[in-house]
């Protein structure tokens, strides 16, 4: 293999990674405050039919991104109230998010299919550092929502460990009854928490209908939503970690994709399950690790936090 | 006792929850949810009213829509049947989509290679082959979860993707039939491979499989020892560790169940149904199960109810589709309606009363 045919497969690997890096970051905001949302995958189709619809109808990507944006929070939503007003099992109530954005998303897209797209996401080079040798291709000649992932990382970062609100979004999912003794409102933070973890699915949605495949298929996330979730773990919640993972799990996907055009004698379907196999196993020795080394996990995650019961 | 929600109502903890308050939160949810996907309906200027109607007229408003309720019930109580006794140890096992088609993948291979075998020994092979790979399909992710409690909701998820990928493989590969105009199938199997049908209908005779394996249930999770052990293991595995049961044995045989359960559906679809393997076996069968295991409470008997109900549910999307709605769009419904249901939960423990002044 030469060298440009492993830039090409490493340059594609950060744009499939890219709709994963988006849902996972929101995940990883949402157990950081000690909610789990099983509603990725819902979130992004719903993310990912307002996308397309309003962008394409209205010419303009940004205006899609931005519906997709606010869908996904709105779908969030629902799993808050349910999980933090009903105390309802977390569990139980992000699969039926899922469910219902499957059903929403193509009750939603059923006059889309087949649409060509007119306002997509396509590669902007980096003036100066896209002419950085190989670096340069892989990471600098993408599209703007690629840029914008890896910004928010940074961001989300500093947030996470530099600022008050982070302090208290990391307390919310560790010690929620010390952070309501403190006088914060838990359920403000909760509710933040997890309607800022649908914007980010939706965001995902939205890249992979306006720029990773430009249309609206049914059913199009085909579980990123769930690989998503999956990474968090290996990111041990970190938004920095999710980077890697994603792009990590991208590349094995484009890897996938280009042994096929390369004529490797595997058939293609063999090929194609390759990134759930590659994101189990990697649950797997992440959630070993993660235990021998006693750190990760938000303590509070997944129990609903009542007054009474504290 | 107390918490705040709102103005002058206050919510107070009850210990105990009639059955009668229990179908009337059940009933009110379900209404509840119709009318929040009933919304999403009419925001996009359709009238919800007529899509319920015709989803009810064609389920259950002749006799052949009855008897397509039923077909459609067999596997999605079968498969419900299989998740609810993995959450009754709060194993969340949703993989019950991938165990549903390697029961199928088993079930076929029998089917093709040995269709001359007579139909005594036949169909129990197949019942057998369907059974053991959806079971092993589901100890992939019970393995780790027993021995390093990896999230099991994730590992079985994931797995149904590769099971679908795996029969497709298969259709468009090798057991593609070479006389089936290069359609993703495989040839129709022998008559000895098939289960018989009521009358005219399409109504296998796996309807009594159905039947049985959900008595079975509800008398093992009654009244055995058994039963009891995985829900103590559910709710607490110090208090299983404490009283001598073992963890990681109740995860493996519970799962290992749970999908066989599956793999049961499976076969019964590819021979009582389709009479042959296709790419697709299944609606979703494996998820709307999961819906139907919840709305249930994990009752076996209350799954054979709302399994109708769903079946229903099913059949009333596809004729949908003929009025030009895409038939997944039932799971929009199904997800409404277990958002209140979950909501609603609180009610069986919680009242709501107004404050004293």
């Amino acid at each position: 293999m030469d060298l440009n045919y492993l830039i090409a497969i490493l340059a594609s690997g950060v744009v499939a990674g890219t709709p994963i890096l988006y849902a996972s970051l929101g995940e990883v905001i949402t157990e950081r405050a000690g909610i789990l949302n099983l509603g990725v995958e819902g979130m992004m189709l719903v993310g990912a039919v307002s996308a397309f619809y309003v962008g394409t109808f209205s010419q303009n990507k940004w205006l899609g991104l931005l519906v997709a944006i606010v869908a996904g929070g709105l779908m969030a939503l629902i799993h808050a109230v349910i999980t933090i007003v009903f105390r309802a099992n977390q569990v139980a109530s992000g699969l039926a998010l899922t469910i219902f954005g499957t059903g929403l998303s193509a009750y939603l897209g059923r006059t889309l299919v087949g649409i060509p797209p007119t306002s997509t996401f396509k590669a902007v080079p980096l003036p100066g550092l896209s002419q950085i040798p190989i670096i340069g291709k892989i990471l600098f000649n993408q599209d703007l929502m690629v840029y914008l992932s890896v910004i928010l990382v940074v961001v989300l970062w500093f947030v996470f460990y530099i600022t008050k609100a982070g302090l208290l979004l990391r307390a919310a999912g560790e010690n929620p009854s010390a952070v309501d003794a403190l006088g914060h409102n838990i359920f403000l933070v909760r509710y933040a928490a997890v309607i800022g973890g649908g914007m980010f699915a939706g965001a995902g949605g939205a890249y992979l209908s306006l720029a990773y495949s430009p249309s609206w298929v049914e059913n199009m996330s085909a579980g990123r939503g769930w690989i998503a979730v999956a990474l968090v773990i290996f990111a041990v919640w970190d938004p920095a970690r999710a980077l890697l993972g994603a792009w990590l799990f991208g590349v094995i996907a484009s890897l996938g994709l280009h042994l096929q055009a390369l004529g490797v004698m595997i058939p293609s379907y063999f090929l194609q399950m390759l990134p759930y196999i590659f994101t189990f196993i990697v649950l797997v020795i992440t959630t070993r690790e993660t235990k021998t080394r006693r750190s990760g996990t938000p303590a509070a995650l997944g129990i609903p936090y009542s007054r009474e019961e504290r | 006792m107390k918490h705040k929600l709102l103005g002058s109502w206050e919510i107070k903890k009850t210990n105990t929850s009639s059955g009668l308050k229990k179908v009337v939160i059940s009933v009110t949810s379900i209404i509840l949810g119709l009318i929040f996907a009933g919304l999403f309906v009419l925001l996009t200027g359709k009238n919800p009213l007529e899509l319920y109607t015709e989803i009810v007229q064609s389920s259950v408003g002749s006799i052949y829509g009855l008897s397509e309720t039923i077909v459609e019930m067999i596997p999605l109580a079968l498969c419900s049947l299989g998740v609810s006794l993995a959450f009754r140890m709060q194993l969340w096992n949703i993989g019950a989509e991938g165990q549903f088609y390697m029961g199928a993948f088993g079930a076929t291979y029998f089917a093709l290679f040995f269709s001359g075998l007579p139909k005594l020994v036949l169909l129990p092979l197949m019942l057998l082959a369907g059974l053991i790979c959806g079971g092993l399909w589901a100890l992939i992710p019970a393995l780790p979860k027993a021995f390093w409690n990896v999230n099991e909701t994730i590992s079985s998820l994931l797995l149904n993707y590769v099971a679908y990928l795996w029969i497709a493989y298969l259709v468009y590969g090798p057991w593609k039939d070479p006389k089936g105009n290069n359609f993703p199938l495989t040839k129709q199997f022998s008559d000895n491979g098939t289960i018989p049908v009521f009358g005219n209908t399409r109504i296998s005779y796996a309807l009594f499989l159905m039947a049985i394996i959900a008595v079975i249930l509800f008398f093992i999770l009654k009244y055995s020892k058994w039963g009891y052990e995985i829900r103590v293991s559910g709710s607490s595995r110090k208090a299983a560790d404490y009283a001598g049961m073992s963890y990681i044995k109740n995860v493996l045989m519970v799962m290992f169940l749970s999908g066989a359960i599956s793999g049961i559906a499976g076969m019964a679809e590819v021979s009582g149904v389709l009479h042959r393997l296709q790419q697709t076996i299944s609606p979703g069968y494996g998820y709307t199960a999961i819906l139907i295991a919840l709305l249930a409470r994990l009752n076996p008997i209350s799954i054979l109810l709302v399994s109708f109900l769903m079946g229903g549910l099913l059949v009333g999307g596809y004729s949908l589709q003929t009025s030009g709605f895409p038939s997944s769009m039932v799971s929009m419904f199904q997800g409404s309606i277990l958002f209140f249901v979950l909501a609603g939960e609180i009610f069986n423990n919680y009242r709501l009363v107004r404050k004293k002044a």
